[in-house]
């Protein structure tokens, strides 16, 4: 794609009613929905309105009268943004006095801009510039003389874009853009008239107001005003690249904007489907990890892990990884190695990794990092509904009334979609919050919940089966849709149980600790408030009943009618880029691509066939269970793509030992991670912009990710995993990515109708897309559920193991924050550590107090599993004995302190529940002190010999 | 390395095998014993690897009492398959 900007047509399509009108603008006739604006009808019918205060993601606001029209029949000039069309109307878009007008404006707003446009960072890219010419501007007759607002200081204190108030045009599209499109209200006109000047919260800087750095006003700004620091070093891009973000599980796709090989900025891409041209701080930003010098460019080998790594040609390092594996299954059997598939990398690649283990290594030992996040949520969707996947897409919550948010935190986690969910929270549908925290969406600038339920860390189960209670002893529940759409039966064993007296929100209150009334009030507002979303994160699947909980919701929306349209459902909110696509693609030890047991000899046939070999009919090893296997000395050997275990998975020490027992790891990732401390073989892995695949977001909807560049380590992922896979004498051949989606296609039912073409003329889909399904499913369980009748599961409370007492009285949950991502590989190495340079453990003033705590202090942080230190940071944002941290740094490394408890069905980590104790210390622990000693001499890298 | 950790916090396999068993007949407990013991054998047919499975097997008949009525039926059940 050569580089265009993208059109804007000028204000938002007009709320479909059904109805057109016919008008006709500059003597053509013209027939357009009603409400749609004059200057919106003018640029959709190919004439484009001079404007600078309009833009297609915005409300018409009507300020800069230079898309004035004339209308025959009507007086003056009107704003053709702000003017609906009208049946009948006849508009004149160019006249002698429009153009006069115009230029009128254009001369007032010149007369105080400075024209350096030449050596302006936006010369070629500046709709003011644009307008000047569009409406003949030749002269300025007012002079320069007079008091301007040109000369201010620039604010420089973003990492990522400029202030300069000089170049302000006040046209408050950032406000608005900040207002309307990212919900977070930081942004003012401050002062009248001439005096009016952008403002950032109460006037302070960027960096330190409540901007979230998301980028809208930056992409807004019609001037230099507001520009991306990338734009000044590097000058305006001459190539746009449509590709997928590798951060959350939104699936933001953007248009890489580029100046030969190197990336000038990330534009949030109108046309996506997932993001409708909004970001966040990490996709728009936080890049620059890409080409960090961090980044391990070559491979590398060691005979042990006490010694310095040695660099290595490619062929050797592929040579001795598959030898290394060939050798250890020769010697302690075929189960002794195994493999872990990344959510970060793409669908062909999961694909491949998992195909290497099952056909290369011959066992099932392959698992993925949704293990630890998202693995109750496969269980417990298809247990209930039949598919391990969420049901609605993103555009589903503009239809729904009551949005239930549980364990998630959205405006920190997937903070795109939590500006829409704002957004029509701000339009009127009622919010829930059921969490420990008092996250941001509980009370943030026109948004605030209707019920927030506190509840206790690890009763979660309590909780949902008590609104279950109100919901069947009141009969809140939509029998119809019961009859017709589940089994009769088992909801009425369902109801029964939630009934008993001792499922109550008033029973169960002093363990949950949610006021009785509060819930029940919570409950009979979803289940009778209209269309009730449920949409959840980690709070709900990290836990010992991670699997239970995921039911107790599916229970809870089938009861209530809330599945199978738009507006409703349960919506699992993924963590990463590719978890939905990383499950999908078979990285679990027990199913093939798209969630089919090993066991299906029908399923195992058609792989068998395809692929050659025969294939194990045993389920494999999970990770916590290879790490057992490994310390026990009966696994030896493990491929890890693009995951991190020792930072991101529980109780480190475990891991380590683990890692430690293996005679062969291998780590394929961009940097020396921590696991890379316990490896044999560094395989550098590439960048999401380096190359082609597919990434599956939250809402099952698959999209290309296209390269933008070379990889810097010259192969792309997949490629590296098919150079393993031949030196095991695999008969691989792929020439591109889309070749592997063909085979997922061919072997997986959901996927059958998705290639390449097909991706590339539909511009995502979502599965299942087939023959029954072209176009994709947006919404499931539309018809009847994927398992036949939805099935309702009792889900009795099970209090954790993990409990609090005199030497541990406090809980540790632990979570994320917006400017990092998950174990912080790429974020700590972009200019995002400016907002999160460290984790901190949040405190309550009591709790703080009783321990003679103060903000800033260094604690420790103890638990039965280890210790850790850190700076505390005291907020009401947690309940009295709650205690909260993030994960996102190795310094820290907050899973020193978690435990091995995990869900009962799929082993996820109880990350949510640790009984911990805290306490002031002096400074980072003998611990940190040693692992950073550790750490240092791992990443030794041994001088290349000079050549003789 | 020594993480900083207390042993307590760290269970051996056999420990955790004998901890996973139990936790699944706990979360299945609402059905009838029999029922139950047939669901968490058929969860562990599913779930877990035939090492895994002979493992269990072995620690129940080393330990009887290590595993809740429900979890020691399901086991019996895994054996004799």
């Amino acid at each position: 794609m050569s580089f265009t900007r993208e059109k804007d047509h000028g204000t938002p399509p007009a709320l479909a009613t059904g109805r057109n009108v016919t008008l006709t603008i500059d003597g053509e006739q013209v027939i357009l929905p009603e409400g749609t604006s004059i200057l919106r009808a003018a640029s959709l019918t190919g004439t484009a309105i001079p404007k600078l205060c309009a833009s297609d993601n915005l409300e018409s606001f009507g300020s800069c009268r230079l898309c004035l029209v004339e209308i025959e029949g009507r007086a003056g000039y009107p704003a053709s943004c702000t003017t609906p069309i009208a049946e009948g109307m006849v508009v004149h878009t160019q006249s002698e006095a429009l153009k006069q007008l115009r230029r009128g404006v254009m001369e007032l707003y010149i007369s105080d801009h400075p024209l350096d446009c030449l050596t302006c960072a936006a010369n070629g890219d500046c709709e003011l510039q644009d307008q000047a010419g569009a409406v003949g501007l030749r002269e300025v007759r007012y002079g320069y003389d007079g008091a301007t607002n040109m000369g201010q200081a620039k604010d420089r204190s973003n990492p990522y874009f400029d202030f300069d108030p000089s170049k302000c045009i006040v046209c408050s599209r950032c406000v608005r853009a900040c207002d309307e499109v990212q919900g977070t209200f930081a942004l003012t006109i401050d002062g009248r008239g001439f005096d009016s000047r952008v403002a950032a919260s109460e006037g302070q800087d960027f960096l330190a107001s409540e901007c979230v750095s998301c980028g809208a006003c930056v992409q807004a700004c019609p001037t230099a005003s507001l520009i991306e620091r990338t734009v000044v070093e590097s000058g305006t891009p001459d190539r746009a690249v449509v590709t997928t973000c590798a951060y959350c599980g939104v699936g933001c796709t953007f248009r890489a904007e580029m100046r030969g090989e190197e990336l000038v900025r990330m534009v949030p891409w109108k046309e996506g489907k997932a993001n409708h041209g909004h970001s966040c701080v990490k996709g728009r930003f936080a890049w620059g990890y890409a080409q960090h010098r961090d980044r391990v460019l070559n491979p590398m080998i060691r005979s042990n892990v006490t010694e310095p790594w040695r660099e290595v040609s490619w062929e050797e390092a592929i040579a001795h990884t598959a030898a290394e594996f060939r050798r250890i299954q020769a010697k302690y059997g075929r189960t002794s190695v195994g493999g872990i598939t990344s959510s970060r990398c793409t669908n062909e690649e999961t694909f491949l990794v998992q195909k290497l283990v099952r056909q290369g290594f011959g066992n099932n030992n392959v698992d993925t990092c949704a293990r630890v996040c998202h693995s109750p949520t496969g269980y417990g969707l298809k247990t209930t509904f039949g598919t391990s996947a969420g049901t609605q897409d993103f555009d589903s919550v503009e239809h729904c009334d009551v949005m239930m948010v549980i364990g998630a935190n959205p405006t920190d986690a997937h903070p795109v979609f939590g500006s829409r969910m704002k957004r029509r929270l701000r339009e009127g549908a009622k919010l829930i919050v059921i969490d420990p925290r008092r996250i941001d969406l509980v009370k943030s600038p026109h948004v605030e919940a209707a019920h927030h339920l506190p509840l206790r860390p690890g009763t979660n189960v309590a909780v949902l089966t008590a609104m279950a209670h109100v919901v069947a002893t009141e009969h809140l529940y939509d029998e119809a849709f019961i009859r017709e759409r589940c089994d009769w039966d088992e909801f009425q064993d369902w109801a029964e149980f939630v009934s008993q007296p001792g499922r109550s929100p008033e029973a169960t209150e002093p363990l949950t600790g949610v006021p009785a009334e509060e819930l029940r009030a919570a409950a009979r507002l979803y289940a009778t408030g209209g269309n009730g979303a449920i949409y959840y994160g980690l709070g709900v699947t990290e836990h010992s009943q991670g699997s239970s909980t995921v039911m107790a919701i599916a229970n809870l929306a089938m009861a209530t009618g809330n599945i199978g349209r738009e507006g409703v459902g349960v919506n699992p909110l993924r963590g990463q880029n590719n978890v939905q696509g990383s499950c999908d693609m078979g990285s679990f030890p027990h199913e093939f691509s798209g969630y089919r047991h090993v066991s299906d000899d029908g399923v195992r046939g058609a792989f068998e066939a395809a692929w050659g070999v025969a294939l194990d009919p045993e389920p494999g090893l999970r990770i916590p269970n290879m790490l057992d296997a490994a310390t026990d000395g009966s696994f030896k050997a493990l491929f890890v793509q693009g995951e991190d275990i020792l930072q991101s998975d529980p109780n480190t020490q475990h891991v380590a030992a683990g890692l430690a027992a293996m005679e062969c790891v291998v780590v394929q990732d961009l940097f020396l991670n921590e696991t890379a401390n316990y490896a044999h073989i560094f395989l550098p892995g590439s960048t999401f912009l380096e190359k082609d695949g597919t990434f599956t977001n939250a809402e099952r909807r698959i999209q290309l990710v296209r390269k933008v560049m070379a990889p810097l380590n010259g192969y792309a992922d997949w490629e590296v995993v098919q150079l393993v896979a031949k030196a095991m004498g695999l008969d691989w051949d792929y020439t591109h990515p889309s070749e592997i989606m063909d085979e997922i296609a061919a072997l997986t039912p959901t996927f059958a109708g998705v290639h390449y073409d097909r991706l590339e003329a539909e511009g995502s889909l979502q599965w299942p897309a087939n023959d029954a399904a072209p176009h994709g499913t947006p919404t499931m369980h539309m018809d009847g559920f994927v398992r036949g009748k939805g099935r309702f599961v009792v889900t009795d409370y099970i209090p954790t193991d993990e409990k609090t007492g005199p030497r541990f009285p406090l809980l540790l949950t632990t979570g994320r924050i917006l400017s990092q991502y998950n174990v912080g590989a790429q974020t700590r190495r972009t200019g995002n550590s400016a907002w999160h340079a460290e984790d901190r453990l949040e405190i309550h003033p009591v709790d703080a107090e009783n321990r003679g705590i103060a903000d800033g202090d260094w604690v420790s942080l103890k638990s039965r599993a280890g210790e850790t230190t850190l700076r505390a940071l005291i907020t009401e944002r947690v309940a009295p004995g709650v205690v909260y941290t993030t994960f996102h740094h190795p310094d820290t490394q907050a899973n020193v302190v978690t435990t091995d408890y995990s869900d009962w069905a799929t082993n996820c980590p109880e990350y949510k529940v640790t009984a911990v104790q805290v306490g002031l210390t002096n400074g980072p622990s003998d611990w940190q002190r040693g692992y950073a000693e550790q750490t240092r001499q791992s990443r030794r890298i041994a001088p290349v010999e000079a050549a003789e | 390395m020594n993480m900083g950790g207390p042993e307590e916090g760290v269970m051996s396999t056999g420990e955790r095998l004998i901890y996973m068993a139990n936790q699944i007949a706990r979360n299945l407990a609402t059905e009838e014993p029999g029922r139950a013991a047939e669901m968490v054998a058929e969860h562990i047919r599913l779930f877990w690897d035939p090492a895994m499975r002979a493992r269990i097997v072995a620690l129940a008949a080393e330990d009887a009492g290590a595993l809740t009525p429900v979890a020691a039926a399901a086991v019996a059940r895994i054996a004799r398959a």
